[in-house]
């Protein structure tokens, strides 16, 4: 499977580079409304056809994926650092701390995710740019991605902490946050590196849900999950294949990220 | 040899007629959206409830909803006396509810006492309300009713529309029936069959007993995509109200099956919050008390653009709280506000609003930015939202656009204020000005500009007050349209409500149902249902 995961990396550079270029490589602004071709078919001027507003779905796509590819792996990284850092302390500390934390976590695990975040929204100043608000959902997501990969990291770090090694280390004189930082941290770490990938994917999926029900990314910002719902009601989509781009490119970027992983972090 | 060529000439046309009525039976099909909440026409105030009602329930007087005129029912006369307050009827005689129970004044008098009921809380009783003290029914005879309200009631007689007559005496209570068809079967969330009902008074021109079709069966379907495809596949044979981007897809279908009655009495509409209390910085406040802020901002929006685009064409724009569609009310001398920027410019500049670096500044160099809140999930609301975010970027306003679950949109709206501008629409189901005496009212609480006002704020608000209360205290019918025309005047020239398109009314109906009609007021589809027929192999099959 090493050449899936190869094409998988190339996929990903190639679709990273070019939103990354998407100020050079798109057509038009993803905003302006071409309100004389809405809902176009495909043309040279606009290769994927234009939304029902007019809008160049190709540059739409170029800076949706931006959005979407860019701050996903940044709420990625801020939950499994979070998970890391509960995780991690309760799994080391062991004992009334770890129950504690784990109780915690499973407590936040059973929060209502989405009646949270549909409040949190509600509750934010309503005159903030597209490009605040699109941050704003994806820390939120990020702070409340957590919970679930602490649970894992915990058991792992609780593991590592009774193994030969540790005990050693501590018979050695080390100690406190040595012990932690040299010796935990650096065998966590395909553990971290799968929870990493396996969270991007979750978050692309959790903003594109909160996209279809309109309480994702403010308009007229794009990111994938806007684009996708354009294909929420399937009686209007059937004579138009084009529209289906964008969900095209998200499954291949979703399956590239699991593709990515090795087959160690897979088992981790 | 005259007598049987005459027969052979009827015989012909029966035939031909028969086509167009093909004579039926069978069993109508098609869905709710959402399951009836009550069966009891006094009670219901949901969708299906109102359709169940409209079907099953005998009225005295009925709205035609083609020509939107009164027309008798159980009643063959009526009349008002007492400056407005007392209503007489003269009742059909040797009419019988669906159970075989007979009618007469008492059950009319039964059905008010009912509906009027403190303890009912009946939602149809609301708009009898017109003041304290009870209403009075006094039977004259078994077919003379008379019906004294406390105080007058303007456009009383159509509100007879919405009441259902019940039996005073059958042991079914409100389940016996004066309609067409009356409830057989329900299954709770699932479906409803309703069937003819035996003692249904009508009958067509040659005689025949009305309705045509036996039955109806009323699925429960939320889904709007499934609902499509069992139209298309001929499982169901209409949809009483479609979407514009749905109407696209029936259309490509099968255009037959397509009807776009035109503007419906609907209107999507936008506001800037007024409130004196409401949170903003008192910039923003003096910006959004401004007619000509207001103003600019209305000419500033491509009203064509919304329909063409936004609702691909199924929309007219919108001139002001009464809809061309509402043929008699609608003030017919007001047009659209022309898209004019350079003129939204002109206007802004009278306030002191000027371009600097290509953002719109006020007097006092405030940059003009503001949001607008509509319900997430309204896709045609999110497009005119974002529509009209492009048209402002024009004149160098930046606008943001702000989509909230619906609990939170109201919370804003009614209680915290904490919002800039609302975009939302209205559903209007009756024609008559009054029922909106609970928007252009400054005292009341839909006056969602500036609600619940101890006081006028402004002149004209003042001015509306008066001028609604007089129309809904006047009997004289040209007199009150003089009045609302007024008011529609007042509503164009200040805009507190920007309104920015009226929906059409669209639906779509299989080629096997006959002799439909749709039309823009609801329910569109059925509105003649006793006419109504099937083709005959449908009417076999079925």
């Amino acid at each position: 499977m090493k050449w899936a995961r190869s094409i998988a990396i190339v996929f990903l550079v190639v679709v990273s580079a070019a939103c990354l270029l998407a100020d050079f490589v798109a057509p038009a602004s993803y905003a302006h409304q071409f309100r004389d071709v809405p809902a176009a078919a495909p043309s040279h001027q606009h290769l994927l056809g234009t939304d029902d507003l007019g809008r160049d779905r190709f540059s739409r796509v170029l800076y949706g994926t931006r959005v979407s590819l860019l701050l996903a792996p940044a709420a990625a990284l801020l939950s499994t650092l979070l998970a890391a850092l509960i995780g991690g302390i309760a799994g080391f500390g062991g004992g009334w701390l770890q129950r504690f934390v784990m109780a915690a976590t499973d407590l936040f695990l059973s929060l209502p995710w989405l009646f949270l975040l549909i409040t949190v929204r509600a509750l934010l100043p309503l005159n903030v740019s597209p490009e605040v608000s699109v941050m704003v959902t994806f820390a939120l997501l990020g702070c409340l991605g957590w919970a679930g990969a602490a649970r894992v990291i915990c058991a792992d770090a609780r593991s590592l902490s009774q193994s030969d090694f540790i005990l050693l280390a501590r018979a050695s004189g080390s100690s406190g946050f040595r012990l932690l930082w040299r010796h935990l941290v650096p065998n966590l770490k395909p553990i971290l590196y799968a929870q990493f990938w396996i969270s991007v994917p979750v978050f692309i999926l959790t903003e594109a849900n909160l996209g279809i029900l309109g309480l994702g990314v403010a308009e007229p910002l794009p990111s994938w999950g806007s684009l996708l719902r354009e294909l929420e009601s399937f009686s209007t989509i059937a004579l138009q294949a084009w529209q289906f781009a964008p969900l095209l490119l998200f499954i291949a970027t979703v399956s590239s990220f699991h593709l990515v992983l090795t087959k160690e972090e897979l088992a981790a | 040899m005259r007598k049987p060529l005459t027969h052979l000439v009827l015989l012909i046309v029966a035939l031909l007629a028969g086509d167009s009525v093909a004579q039926s039976g069978g069993e109508l099909r098609f869905c709710l959206r959402s399951e009836p909440k009550t069966l009891n026409p006094l009670l219901m105030s949901d969708d299906s409830s109102e359709t169940i009602r409209y079907l099953t329930g005998g009225v005295l007087l009925r709205v035609n909803r083609l020509t939107q005129d009164l027309e008798p029912e159980l009643a063959t006369a009526w009349k008002l006396t007492n400056a407005g307050k007392t209503i007489t009827f003269k009742l059909r005689e040797n009419l019988r509810f669906s159970d075989g129970t007979t009618f007469s004044a008492d059950d009319v008098a039964y059905t008010i006492q009912q509906l009027m009921d403190p303890a009912v809380h009946s939602p149809s009783g609301d708009a009898f309300r017109s003041g304290e003290g009870k209403v009075q029914t006094q039977a004259l005879a078994n077919n003379r009713i008379a019906i004294t309200f406390s105080a007058p009631i303007a456009g009383l007689d159509k509100l007879f529309d919405q009441v259902a007559i019940i039996s005073a005496k059958s042991p079914q209570k409100e389940m016996a029936v004066l309609g067409p068809y009356y409830v057989a079967e329900n299954k709770a969330g699932a479906y409803l069959i309703l069937k003819r009902n035996p003692n249904y008074w009508k009958r067509d021109s040659t005689g025949r007993p009305l309705p045509y079709i036996d039955a109806i069966r009323l699925d429960i379907q939320q889904n709007r995509d499934i609902e499509m495809l069992r139209l298309v596949r001929g499982e169901i044979d209409f949809i009483n109200s479609l979407d514009a981007e749905y109407f696209d897809s029936v259309m490509s279908e099968n255009p037959t099956m397509a009807h776009d009655a035109g503007a419906s009495l609907d209107a999507e509409f936008m506001w800037f919050n007024q409130v004196p209390s409401s949170p903003l910085p008192s910039y923003k406040k003096t910006w959004f008390t401004s007619t000509n802020f207001r103003r600019a901002i209305s000419e500033a929006i491509n009203r064509d653009d919304l329909a063409r685009i936004a609702f691909r064409g199924r929309a007219r724009p919108a001139v002001g709280p009464i809809s061309p569609a509402n043929k008699f009310w609608f003030n017919s001398k007001l047009q659209p506000h022309p898209f004019d920027q350079k003129s939204a410019l002109q206007r802004l500049s009278l306030d002191g609003f000027h371009l600097q670096n290509g953002a719109l500044r006020d007097r006092e160099g405030h940059v003009v930015e503001f949001s607008i809140i509509t319900n997430s999930g309204n896709k045609y609301r999110e497009r005119m939202a974002t529509m009209i975010q492009q048209d402002l970027t024009a004149i160098g306003i930046k606008l943001n656009v702000v989509t909230l679950d619906f609990p939170s949109l109201i919370e804003r709206m009614t209680r915290t204020f904490d919002y800039e501008a609302c975009l939302l629409g209205l559903v209007n189901n009756e024609l008559d000005p009054n029922s909106q005496m609970n928007v252009w009212l400054s005292s009341a609480e839909n006056h969602q500009w500036n609600p619940s006002q101890k006081t006028p704020a402004t002149p004209w608000e003042a001015e509306i007050d008066k001028l609604m209360r007089a129309q809904a205290s006047t009997l004289n019918a040209a007199k009150r349209k003089e009045f609302v025309d007024k008011v529609q005047q007042i509503a164009w020239e200040q805009e507190p409500f920007i309104y920015l398109v009226n929906k059409n009314a669209l639906s779509a109906v299989s080629p096997s149902l006959h002799n439909a009609h749709p039309v823009v007021l609801r329910p569109q589809v059925y509105w003649n249902i006793d006419q109504l027929s099937l083709g005959a192999e449908v009417a076999r099959n079925r």
